[in-house]
């Protein structure tokens, strides 16, 4: 699962060393990787922290549309994947959490902002999962999209958001998978399984492409935190990316793209050829963000009764450890 | 996360052993309150394929680092110090390379 940045735009300021910013700057325009304890521009540390830990709260509110469906997937094996992707969803959301941590922010300061609604997550996991389709679009449509933002951001100049995109990545790719496995099923089942399938595809399509974030001349901190390469390709060149490979794929299984205005433009990408395809719903976009989603509020609700009913839990953990160093100080 | 008396766990490095035969390597960290769940939390963060055959998880309190800002000092001194590697030698090719 990914992000898109929503943060407010991150300005440099002229008041730090502009001796240690030039060595910062040269060091990042290197493509060498900034650790923990390495100065930093503290415009760059608050980019990070709210990008990272933003990408964390992605992850984990991205278990609730498809945990939605843990309990009636249609068979054992289809069960046991499910299961195993959305624990994944929360090992992701785990390694990016720590990753933040190392830049000074707390795990309790996150978990509060995110339960507060002062943090963002994608504005995808807004969207209700009505069928057992949604989950084969998700993983198609929702991973597949993630991957592609996700991939470049392995080679991100923060070393320990870096390694963690490693880890999600080589665990991703098997989400995307078993999610056009499901719309491959559907699309060659029944009528009114293919009928399913297409439905999924009607909705989740257009909020997949929003995942990528808004366009380029919209998007006003591109330009700073692709020359300190926590960003590595535009919103726009990715969306791109996207569109050209998953259209064949739609046509594959005989699903038709909900898009009137798609159409192959062999001119595109420098001659190579791609698709050109209709205008995003912006309004629809900054509404989700603002936290007009159709099930933002159930979302936020699921994960505050999470919180709230594991509290017992986190409490008993540290009176058994507070009891144990008790009796071994004794 | 924080337990009933507020504030995060303390926090672990873990560090996964891939198979019998390799060093541990450091692999990320996890919160909790004592080293039994740390290694628990550790198995489901950082092992759900296989990826190791042993865990090692210390307080990262525990650590001690060298400072970034002297890693020159501490260093750079090496760096000039080419004859500590064998391409440093010429040797004939007419006699056998050991």
């Amino acid at each position: 699962m990914y992000t898109t940045e929503l943060g407010k735009s991150a300005t440099v300021k002229s008041l730090e060393d502009p001796k240690l910013l030039e060595a910062f700057e040269a060091r990042v325009a290197a493509d060498e990787f900034i650790e923990p304890k390495d100065w930093m521009p503290e415009a760059y540390r608050r980019t990070l922290v709210r990008q990272v830990s933003q990408h964390a709260h992605s992850e984990i509110v991205g278990m609730l549309p498809e945990g939605n469906w843990i309990s009636r997937a249609p068979s054992l094996r289809r069960k046991a994947i499910l299961l195993a992707k959305v624990q994944d969803e929360a090992g992701h959301g785990l390694y990016l959490y720590c990753a933040a941590e190392t830049l000074g922010t707390s795990r309790d300061e996150m978990i509060e902002a995110l339960h507060s609604g002062k943090a963002k997550y994608s504005t995808i996991f807004n969207y209700p999962t009505l069928t057992w389709a949604d989950i084969g679009a998700i993983g198609w449509l929702v991973d597949g999209a993630a991957i592609m933002n996700q991939v470049p951001l392995q080679r991100t100049s923060y070393g320990p958001y870096a390694r963690a995109m490693v880890r999600v990545c080589k665990e991703e790719s098997f989400h995307q998978r078993q999610g056009y496995e499901i719309m491959i099923a559907m699309a060659g089942g029944t009528p009114e399984q293919k009928r399913m399938a297409q439905d999924a595809l009607n909705r989740w399509w257009w909020p997949s492409l929003m995942m990528f974030g808004p366009p380029d001349e919209d998007s006003p901190n591109t330009a700073q935190s692709m020359r300190w390469r926590i960003k590595r390709d535009t919103n726009d060149e990715l969306r791109q990316k996207f569109v050209d490979i998953t259209v064949p794929q739609a046509d594959f299984i005989d699903l038709k793209v909900p898009d009137a205005d798609l159409k192959w433009n062999e001119a595109k990408n420098n001659g190579a050829g791609g698709y050109d395809f209709g205008e995003v719903d912006w309004e629809e976009f900054y509404a989700v963000v603002r936290g007009e989603g159709p099930v933002a509020k159930e979302r936020m609700a699921a994960r505050r009764a999470a919180w709230d009913d594991g509290a017992w839990v986190r409490e008993a953990a540290v009176a058994h450890e507070e009891k144990r160093r008790a009796r071994a100080a004794a | 996360m924080s337990g009933g008396a507020g504030g995060d766990w303390p926090l672990w490095e873990v560090f996964v052993r891939a198979k019998a035969g390799l060093s541990h390597r450091h692999v990320g960290s996890v919160h909790a309150p004592d080293a039994e769940l740390a290694l628990r939390h550790a198995r489901d963060t950082y092992t759900r394929r296989g990826e190791g055959v042993s865990l090692w998880v210390v307080p990262s309190a525990e650590i001690v680092a060298s400072d970034p800002d002297e890693a020159g000092p501490l260093f750079e001194p090496a760096q000039d110090k080419i004859y500590r590697h064998p391409t440093f030698y010429d040797i004939p090719d007419e006699v056998k390379h050991i």
